[in-house]
């Protein structure tokens, strides 16, 4: 490409890339929520990154060189957060349990993407008989509980018997399953407005291929919705794997740390006055659903411009943008008058504060 | 005017607004002071961006929350016994002003009324929020100014939905919305840019009742010159959003100081300006053309949209024949629902033909099937309406020039096109640089020759253009218009032009073929048309379009009621 020198000069590169760009944008209550929710979700994928590192003891480790680690110990001394009732390190639990956590999500939303949103597309695009049945399919999978899918999934796969994989298999495609017909819906309704839009239409009268139209033209300008969806996708895997450790379904601790599972065997601690062994687990399902949740909530938020607040200018602030593109007005430019066009520049980074007239 | 002793309904002060954006403050209105005396009609005049709709807004307090206001606008009731600035008073008295001391007419009449609730309950409504009223006397109040606005039979049709009136109804509707409290001003926003020539004149006759029959002032809101010259009293001319001409409507349109407004009039199309075009073209022809055959051929076309069960299809053309030999510009002028854009996407392969024969470059398209006619489409250049929702918004002007050749095999990629991209953009008055910009960097008028210059792509020998300047300025469309005789020229391919303009279409086609309800009317070169109609609706259409001159546009209101009665 030809560089353009009346362009004005583009941002940085890593000012534009999507969450920054985004953080840049926003002010006041809805910075504050961003920002909240970014951090939430960097805390959350560090631990998980670092767990090895950063976790004191493994997840299944119940003894060290000075011998077990005993049952119910108040937090302090060698376990910061205490012990459970399986005599477990409550925090290294909790750590560890931050991988088991990002493992189901990342194969959930993988998963689910993929085939919602190239369903979404081929059904919104064609329509006909194709369109009208999915669309029926993902209605009935709506009626479907994700819990009990996830049950059934976790028997099908592992026939009952909890290890890691089976464990994390049974959470993700459950989440999967109830998913595809949201990427599905959102991506179907997105590609039915812009087929009618005058672009595609264009590209219709030019004979481009139907796969042409679909990818260069619909795909990228339907995905507008995609980082909520994204996000609530997400917090909903972690739920439902906290919801199937917490009935009994989830993975037994000799293979992974699971905060559903300990939640659970916390259950009887709670009224005998144990607080530590359920309080810790349950507050990082609380943090890093809510953590995801509010970057989903406002980058979709930010991505809208009626929901997007801004900074009120001040009484006398601001310059009247030339609204006409060509400098002295639109009159003055255009056939014959290429020499203003050329010296022109875009109507955003150009401001005519004087009266063009006056010259004349 | 006739009250002298009364105060300004409204006065405007030092008028600023800036409105809060992504890229920082923008300043909408700059240092506005105007007035309004009662039962007078100011006319705000300008371009798109130039401040004239938000100045009209701040006299309702209708600004959006990111907009700041600062100076005066005094309101005064009509019978001048107070006065209010607008931007200071509480948004419960606002509410009180609202109504009873101004009130708005919008441009788009379909959207302004509530489509689930009978025009009687919303009229009762406004009545109902400005004091105490039983219901019987609000609907006695609506029958009243329903009758009033020239809606018949009013007493049934209070019961009406808002669907079942037509397009001009409907914006009568709102007028007796906002004349029923009586207040002192109407601000009339762009009224009758989304209606039909032939109901413009209508709505703009009980506009101009309302000043005399109710003596309300109007702040009328329009970037059409005919409809100023037709209607104002004042008119004040706007431009980045400042006042910049200020005068009485003759002196304005006889005897225009400041050099914007010249060029502003100047650049109003009227229709009989093209005929000598026109004829100058036709004597360049070689003897033999006429007998060249046809680029596009109809013979009793028929296209019919399906309808819903058991209901029989919306016939949108019924039996139209015209030919284009090569080379020539054909004029399609209709109202909206007249069939015209429906020719055009059938002859792009848009839209189904279902009866008669449409030939377009050799191949006939009733019985389409895109995979034969996918060759025709190279020779065929498309230019839509809307400049703003024809390029994809997230592709560079280069890319959306380059997508005719790269999907018909020109270039392989956008990269290796951009030698023939630049060449293109330049023969379409763009700088080459504009080409890495996104559509939405561009104006309305650019982005409409960044269109154009992708219809020329593949130098096709027929150019379909769809209302190309409709959602243009009068400026920016004078130099499109002008800039696509040239290439027209250059080129020589053959165009379908399509418009509701009579003048637009005048100054471009060598023919022009009236539509109206889906059947050809007339046909024939402009002057033919234009200089003497045969059908009584050509003549009725000639005589609707206002023609930007106060003195000679009171004749045609005349002539155009002689024409009414005798219809």
């Amino acid at each position: 490409m030809t560089i353009d020198t009346t362009h004005a000069p583009k941002a940085p590169l890593w000012t534009r890339l999507p969450v920054v760009h985004q953080l840049r944008q926003s002010v006041g209550l809805q910075r504050g929520m961003l920002v909240v929710g970014l951090v939430l979700t960097g805390i959350f994928i560090l631990t998980a990154i670092f767990a090895p590192l950063l976790a004191p003891y493994g997840y299944s480790q119940l003894r060290d060189d000075s011998g077990p680690f005993g049952a119910q110990q108040e937090p302090g001394g060698d376990h910061l957060l205490g012990t459970t009732v399986g005599g477990y390190d409550v925090l290294s639990r909790v750590i560890w349990g931050s991988q088991t956590a990002i493992t189901v999500m990342v194969i959930a939303v993988v998963l689910s993407i993929f085939a919602g949103v190239a369903l979404g597309l081929v059904s919104g695009y064609f329509g006909g008989w194709l369109d009208r049945v999915l669309v029926v399919v993902c209605d009935a999978v709506y009626a479907f509980p994700a819990l009990l899918l996830a049950i059934v999934m976790g028997i099908v796969i592992s026939g009952g018997r909890s290890g890691l994989w089976g464990g994390i298999f049974a959470a993700a495609i459950s989440i999967t399953v109830v998913f595809i017909p949201q990427y599905f819906r959102v991506i179907r309704a997105e590609t039915v407005r812009i087929k009618a839009e005058a672009y595609v239409e264009s590209a219709r009268v030019l004979g481009a291929s139907n796969g042409r139209i679909m990818f260069r033209h619909v795909l990228r300008n339907a995905t507008r919705t995609l980082p909520l969806i994204f996000t609530l996708n997400a917090s909903e895997a972690l739920l439902t794997l906290a919801g199937l450790g917490f009935i009994g379904f989830g993975i037994e601790p000799s293979s992974a740390a699971e905060w559903g599972y300990d939640l659970n065997k916390s259950l009887s601690d709670v009224t005998s006055g144990i607080w530590w062994t359920s309080l810790f687990p349950g507050l990082a399902i609380v943090l890093v659903v809510l953590g995801i949740t509010l970057v989903g909530e406002s980058l979709n938020d930010l991505a809208d411009p009626r929901l997007r607040s801004r900074r009120a200018p001040g009484k006398t602030a601001g310059i009247v943008a030339a609204t006409s593109v060509i400098p002295g007005g639109t009159l003055a430019g255009g056939p014959g008058g290429i020499d203003g066009l050329e010296a022109g520049l875009p109507a955003h980074d150009q401001h005519v504060n004087d009266d063009p007239f006056e010259a004349k | 005017m006739s009250a002298q002793s009364l105060p300004d309904v409204v006065r405007i002060d030092n008028l600023n607004v800036t409105f809060a954006t992504d890229g920082g403050a923008v300043k909408a209105v700059d240092g506005v002071s105007l007035r309004v005396a009662p039962g007078e009609v100011l006319a705000i005049v300008g371009e798109s961006g130039s401040g004239k709709t938000v100045t009209a807004k701040t006299i309702l307090g209708l600004l959006p929350e990111t907009a700041t206001a600062h100076g005066a606008v005094i309101l005064s009731s009509k019978d001048g016994s107070n006065s209010n600035d607008v931007l200071s008073v509480s948004k419960q008295k606002l509410r009180q002003l609202r109504g009873t001391d101004v009130s708005m007419v919008f441009q788009e009449p379909s959207t302004a009324l509530n489509p689930v609730f009978t025009v009687g309950w919303q009229i009762a409504e406004g009545i109902r929020a400005h004091g105490e009223f039983s219901r019987k006397e609000a609907r006695a109040k609506a029958i009243e100014i329903l009758g009033r606005v020239g809606i018949p039979d009013p007493e049934s049709r209070v019961d009406y939905y808002p669907h079942q009136f037509s397009g001009g109804q409907k914006q009568r509707v709102v007028i007796a919305m906002a004349l029923v409290l009586d207040p002192g001003l109407i601000v009339a926003d762009e009224p009758t840019t989304a209606l039909d020539v032939t109901v413009q004149a209508e709505i703009l006759d009980l506009l101009r009742r309302c000043r005399d029959e109710f003596g309300t002032a109007i702040v009328l809101i329009t970037h059409n010159m005919g409809v100023v010259a037709d209607l104002a009293d004042r008119v004040v001319v706007m431009y980045e959003g400042k006042v910049v001409e200020e005068a009485p409507a003759q002196d304005l349109f006889s005897n225009p100081k400041h050099e914007y407004t010249k060029r502003l009039l100047g650049s109003v199309p009227r229709v009989g300006h093209g005929t000598v075009r026109a004829t100058a073209r036709l004597q360049a022809r070689e003897c033999d053309w006429v007998n060249q055959t046809p680029v596009v051929v109809a013979n009793n076309l028929k296209i019919q949209y399906p309808g819903r069960l058991g209901k029989p299809g919306f016939t949108a053309v019924d039996g139209v024949s015209f030919s284009i030999r090569p080379g020539e510009v054909l004029g399609l002028v209709g109202e909206s629902g007249s069939g015209k854009t429906t020719i055009g996407r059938a002859m792009g392969g848009l839209t189904k033909v279902t009866g008669g024969s449409l030939t377009v470059l050799g191949h006939e398209m009733n019985g389409f099937r895109e995979r034969a006619f996918k060759k025709v489409r190279s020779d065929i250049g498309f230019v839509f309406q809307d400049p703003a929702s024809s390029f994809n918004p997230l592709l560079t002007i280069a890319e959306c020039v380059a997508e005719p050749l790269v999907v018909h095999g020109r270039a392989a990629n956008t990269r290796a096109a951009r030698k023939r991209v630049d060449e293109l953009l330049e023969a379409v008055q763009l700088p080459k640089a504009f080409g890495d910009r996104y559509p939405h960097e561009l104006s309305g008028g650019q982005r409409q020759r960044a269109s154009l210059a992708r219809g020329l792509a593949l130098e096709p020998s027929l150019l379909i253009a769809d209302e190309p300047t409709s959602a243009l300025d009068v400026s920016v469309q004078a130099k499109v218009l002008e800039l696509f005789a040239e290439i027209q020229a250059e080129f020589g391919f053959a165009a379908l032009f399509i418009s509701h303009d009579l003048a637009v279409v005048d100054i471009l086609a060598d023919r022009i073929a009236v539509l109206y309800k889906g059947k050809l009317v007339e046909e024939g070169t402009g002057a033919e048309v234009l200089g003497a109609p045969k059908d009584p609706y050509t003549q009725r259409l000639l005589a609707s379009l206002p023609v930007p001159d106060p003195a000679t546009q009171a004749l045609r209101r005349d002539e155009l009621r002689l024409l009414r009665a005798a219809r």
